[in-house]
């Protein structure tokens, strides 16, 4: 049901799969998540405009676009992460295995476990390393041996030799990218499907951003991620597709963001379809 | 082949001088001045301190001993000994059974405020109506109480006092709480959600703990300042002069009610004992201190 009404200027070279489908690992082109037309606004303000792109399984998904085209804002209508802001609603289908996560009877909880998060800003919380790995298996009722899932949890996330000696130490005496590390290591200890990350490395320099750009890569054999980046050469290095999105004025002079142009990362910064692609890679973007 | 000069020979090079002698006599006044005058007030805010707490020690010291802390009060001013054991009952008894009311309700008051209610009409009022009752003055909630509950129960008992510390203590505990878990960053309740916690979760498992040891300053203030309330325990809990350990029933006392009556007696002996409650009230006062502090440490996230 997830397939042929996207409105793109290219449509990835990808078969999309039904859902149930969704099970082949490496280098599958089933999509897990698909949406359809999906329009974000705060209270009567459209702040994003008709979305339709799938994304799909164990591959990294790019989202890029300068700064107000409603990137992140479509990333956080992914996990219903708008919720709580008053006045934020979702128009059009977004689809998780071919159900609509903002269907009535979904619970929002249960989208948050499967479809987690990592910030912007590195935000462990202030408890033990320890304990902020163990919080998401705590609250999701995974109990018994939990030394073991924290560190295959933090092992994944390429922390753990850095911080096994000290799990009872603060989170918050780690560096910056270290932090980061900790914030993915705590999101996949839940073992989510997907997990959508939101401008990770803004806040870290380049030799932190180089080992968490090659844990994406690493974590692509279990889980499906859809990135949000300013970074057009991060994009370039870590993702399979990417989405292209611009902020365009309307007739009433109101802004909203759009995407332009959705397709394989190899295929849209070598070959953009649409000109205001190609403008914004080679920077010429007005 | 030109190299440049080492930079160690700065000054002479003609670069800046950035010793102090070089700062003009003005400003090098100026910084003066403002360190004298900051000192200057440090130690004008600590006189009264320091001349209180060395009178009440001096004064009240004398009287103080293992008998002036467990012996009835004299139902006669004018007699000599005697001890303060039923005020330092009335007031643990009291001011503990006010906490155990007031902090919990004003706590989740303060959760309903600023993680539920936020801007909501129905937090608005209630934020204002704590602001108000901040205002209320003690002898005024005391009279509140005589109304509302002494004349109901036809009695003056020592619950009836703590109910009137519990309703001046509720909005300083309300208030004080909800500032603190303002504090608490949303990126921390917005992990959280991410992880798939539901919302009492996250209040419970990350934002409070993350908050718990200003509310507990905040709290511990409101109990010291109520520990202190004169005016609604004479109002409503009346006099005993042996220990009454049931709140519910018969009158009780507490230090600073002792505190008045005896300091307002011309006789040495009562004015004595009065000297000697002061010194035990600060005492308790600055055990309850200790105690929230242990407390809060427990609690209190440790940064290495």
């Amino acid at each position: 049901m997830a397939s042929n009404d996207t409105n793109l200027t290219t449509r990835p070279s990808v078969a999309v799969h039904a859902p149930g489908t969704t099970t082949s690992g490496g280098e599958s082109a089933a999509s897990v998540m698909q949406l359809r037309d999906v329009s974000v606004y705060y209270g009567s303000y459209e702040a994003v405009r008709g979305t339709s792109m799938p994304i799909q399984q164990n591959q990294v998904t790019a989202m890029i676009g300068p700064s107000g085209c409603g990137k992140s804002t479509v990333l956080r209508a992914l996990n219903r992460m708008n919720d709580p802001i008053p006045g934020a609603r979702v128009s059009g289908d977004v689809l998780f295995h071919g159900q609509d996560l903002y269907a009535k009877d979904i619970d929002p909880i249960q989208v948050r476990r499967r479809i987690g998060m990592v910030f912007q800003k590195p935000n462990p919380f202030p408890k033990s390393i320890y304990d902020n790995v163990a919080y998401g298996l705590r609250i999701n009722g995974i109990k018994g041996r939990l030394d073991d899932h924290v560190e295959e949890a933090l092992t994944k996330a390429a922390l753990w030799d850095e911080v096994k000696d000290k799990l009872r130490k603060s989170a918050l005496a780690l560096s910056g990218g270290q932090q980061q590390r900790l914030c993915i290591a705590r999101t996949i200890a839940v073992k989510p499907e997907v997990i959508l990350m939101d401008e990770p490395c803004s806040a870290l320099d380049p030799i932190a951003t180089a080992k968490i750009e090659d844990l994406i890569f690493e974590l692509t054999n279990d889980y499906t991620i859809v990135i949000v980046t300013h970074n057009m050469q991060q994009a370039a290095r870590v993702s399979h597709y990417t989405a292209f999105f611009t902020a365009e004025v309307d007739e009433a002079q109101e802004r909203h963001g759009r995407l332009v142009e959705f397709s394989q990362t190899g295929k849209l910064f070598t070959n953009p379809a649409d000109k205001r692609t190609e403008d914004y890679i080679t920077g010429r973007f007005g | 082949m030109t190299l440049t000069a080492p930079p160690a020979a700065r000054p002479a090079a003609g670069g800046p001088d950035l010793t102090r002698a070089a700062l003009s006599g003005r400003r090098r006044f100026t910084n003066h001045l403002a360190t004298a005058a900051i000192w200057f007030a440090v130690l004008l805010a600590v006189i009264p301190l320091a001349l209180v707490t060395y009178t009440v020690i001096a004064k009240g010291g004398g009287v103080m001993s293992l008998s002036f802390l467990n012996e009835d009060i004299p139902n006669s001013y004018r007699r000599e000994g005697g001890g303060m054991g039923p005020a330092i009952v009335g007031t643990l008894l009291i001011t503990g059974m006010a906490a155990l009311m007031a902090i919990p309700l004003g706590v989740f008051g303060a959760i309903y405020l600023n993680e539920y209610g936020k801007q909501r009409p129905l937090a608005r009022i209630i934020r204002l109506m704590s602001d108000v009752m901040t205002g209320v003055p003690s002898i005024v909630m005391g009279l509140f109480i005589y109304i509302s509950w002494v004349l109901l129960v036809g009695e003056q008992t020592g619950f009836a006092g703590a109910l009137a510390l519990a309703c001046l203590m509720l909005p300083v505990v309300i208030r004080s709480s909800e500032e603190m878990l303002r504090l608490v960053p949303d990126e921390l309740r917005q992990a959280s959600m991410a992880l798939g916690a539901r919302k009492w979760k996250t209040t419970l498992t990350v934002v409070l703990p993350a908050a718990i040891s200003g509310i507990t300053s905040g709290s511990l203030l409101a109990v010291a300042r109520a520990a202190g309330e004169t005016a609604p325990i004479i109002i409503v809990t009346g006099i005993v002069f042996s220990p009454n350990w049931n709140l519910f029933d018969g009158s009780n006392t507490a230090l600073p009610a002792q505190i008045f009556r005896n300091a307002s007696q011309p006789f040495p002996a009562a004015q004595d004992r009065a000297w000697g409650a002061a010194l035990t009230l600060i005492v308790i006062v600055l055990g309850f201190t200790i105690i929230a502090r242990f407390i809060s440490s427990r609690f209190a996230i440790k940064e290495r």
